[in-house]
């Protein structure tokens, strides 16, 4: 009976020690964190995909609800105009996992300005080159959001990394989601950009 | 126990080293090394855990009932772990973003498991310590050679810190098996070899 009274004590502090140490370690680093993942994750590509905006794209983000997903919007005031936004997407059916995409779109021609890859876990030196060639992400400025896009083997209009088929077409169905998307919110991203004016 | 704290450093190093000699924590080992810089990188936390871990199993090993001894251990190393994942998130991001899942996993490797019942449970503080960290940085630098190898010949070039080093020049076309999973099972082989043959003269 000593034994188990001594068994329960030992692991119930333990646990709650590591547990207390855990939360107040999480409360320190949790800004950090979150700036972090802005800044490496998706800051060089919004960037890149914002590029001549004279506003800073990473601090002019607001978020609209897309049902239940909260999605966030960054805004590029270019020539003093709200006229580009950058969004996130998922491509999925990567070959080591789903890709993230940072994707770019022109409100006043819904054409899309730029897309980078932000995550993946492809394979380096084959399917990391959508994320560092950066002549695969430039097929995708001036496409149409009217229509779908797809790697030239399926019919479509980007050609696959070689030998890395299987992240272009994960990279593709990323930009086409993304397309979806920005088809179905338009009208509230309409609406918040106008506050940038 | 006739071992100086010195000897029990040592042993990690070579004798001991975990990958190639005990032939532990593979799953790391085959899947993050594509890179030296991904090797290094999860040596080092891995490192971090079985120290701060050996360190408290072993300041812990009178009070810890030992029917419930694995349990306690495994407290010990995952909160040990969510730490170093925490910081790591923090402060060194962008490995963090490579290393991706192995980070938690580190709980399940079995070195730490291995190294709190075999050793850290029967001795004190600091031989713990001295054990830790050799098998920690044998282990490292395991990982780190085997990363180079396999960057070296798969990709052509030696990643630090961000950096790649291009080593081969512009001639040498990359031998991609290398980076693959199969590449670091032949490539693992090779080394187990290698070891086994220097260890015997």
């Amino acid at each position: 009976m000593r034994e188990m009274i001594k068994m329960v004590i030992v692991l119930t502090v333990l646990s709650s020690f590591s547990g207390g140490l855990l939360a107040a370690l999480r409360d320190g680093t949790q800004a950090r964190i979150e700036n972090q993942q802005l800044e490496f994750v998706k800051g060089p590509a919004i960037r890149k995909i914002l590029e001549g905006a004279s506003n800073n794209p990473v601090a002019d983000r607001f978020k609209i609800m897309d049902g239940e997903v909260e999605r966030s919007f960054f805004v590029g005031v270019v020539d003093g105009k709200a006229s580009r936004i950058a969004f996130e997407s998922f491509g999925k059916g990567g070959f080591g996992g789903d890709v993230g995409l940072m994707v770019g779109v022109n409100l006043d021609d819904d054409k899309l300005v730029g897309l980078g890859v932000t995550t993946h876990s492809e394979t380096p030196g084959m399917g990391s080159k959508a994320k560092d060639d950066p002549g695969f992400g430039a097929q995708f400025v001036g496409l149409s959001t009217e229509k779908p896009i797809q790697v030239s083997k399926d019919g479509g209009q980007i050609s696959a990394i070689s030998g890395a088929t299987i992240t272009s077409r994960a990279v593709c169905s990323g930009a086409t989601e993304a397309i979806r998307i920005y088809q179905k919110l338009k009208p509230q991203l309409m609406d918040k950009v106008k506050a940038f004016k | 126990m006739a071992k100086s704290i010195a000897q029990e450093f040592v042993k990690g190093l070579w004798d001991e080293v975990p990958p190639f000699r005990l032939v532990l924590g593979l799953c790391p080992t085959l899947a993050v090394t594509k890179t030296v810089e991904n090797g290094i990188g999860m040596g080092m936390a891995t490192t971090f855990v079985l120290v701060c871990s050996n360190i408290l199993i072993s300041a812990l090993r009178k009070v810890i009932p030992s029917k419930v001894r694995i349990a306690a251990f495994i407290i010990v190393i995952a909160t040990f772990v969510t730490v170093v994942e925490l910081l790591m998130q923090a402060f060194v991001y962008p490995l963090f973003l490579k290393l991706g899942i192995f980070i938690p996993l580190i709980v399940v490797n079995c070195i730490l498991l291995g190294r709190a019942e075999a050793f850290a449970s029967k001795n004190a503080i600091m031989p713990s310590l001295a054990d830790g960290m050799g098998i920690g940085i044998g282990y490292t630098i395991a990982l780190a050679s085997l990363g180079a190898v396999r960057e070296l010949f798969g990709a052509g070039t030696l990643t630090i810190w961000e950096k790649s080093i291009p080593i081969m020049g512009a001639a040498f076309e990359p031998f991609k098996f290398m980076v693959e999973a199969p590449g670091a099972f032949i490539c693992l082989g090779l080394m187990l070899c290698f070891m086994n043959i220097v260890g015997k003269k």
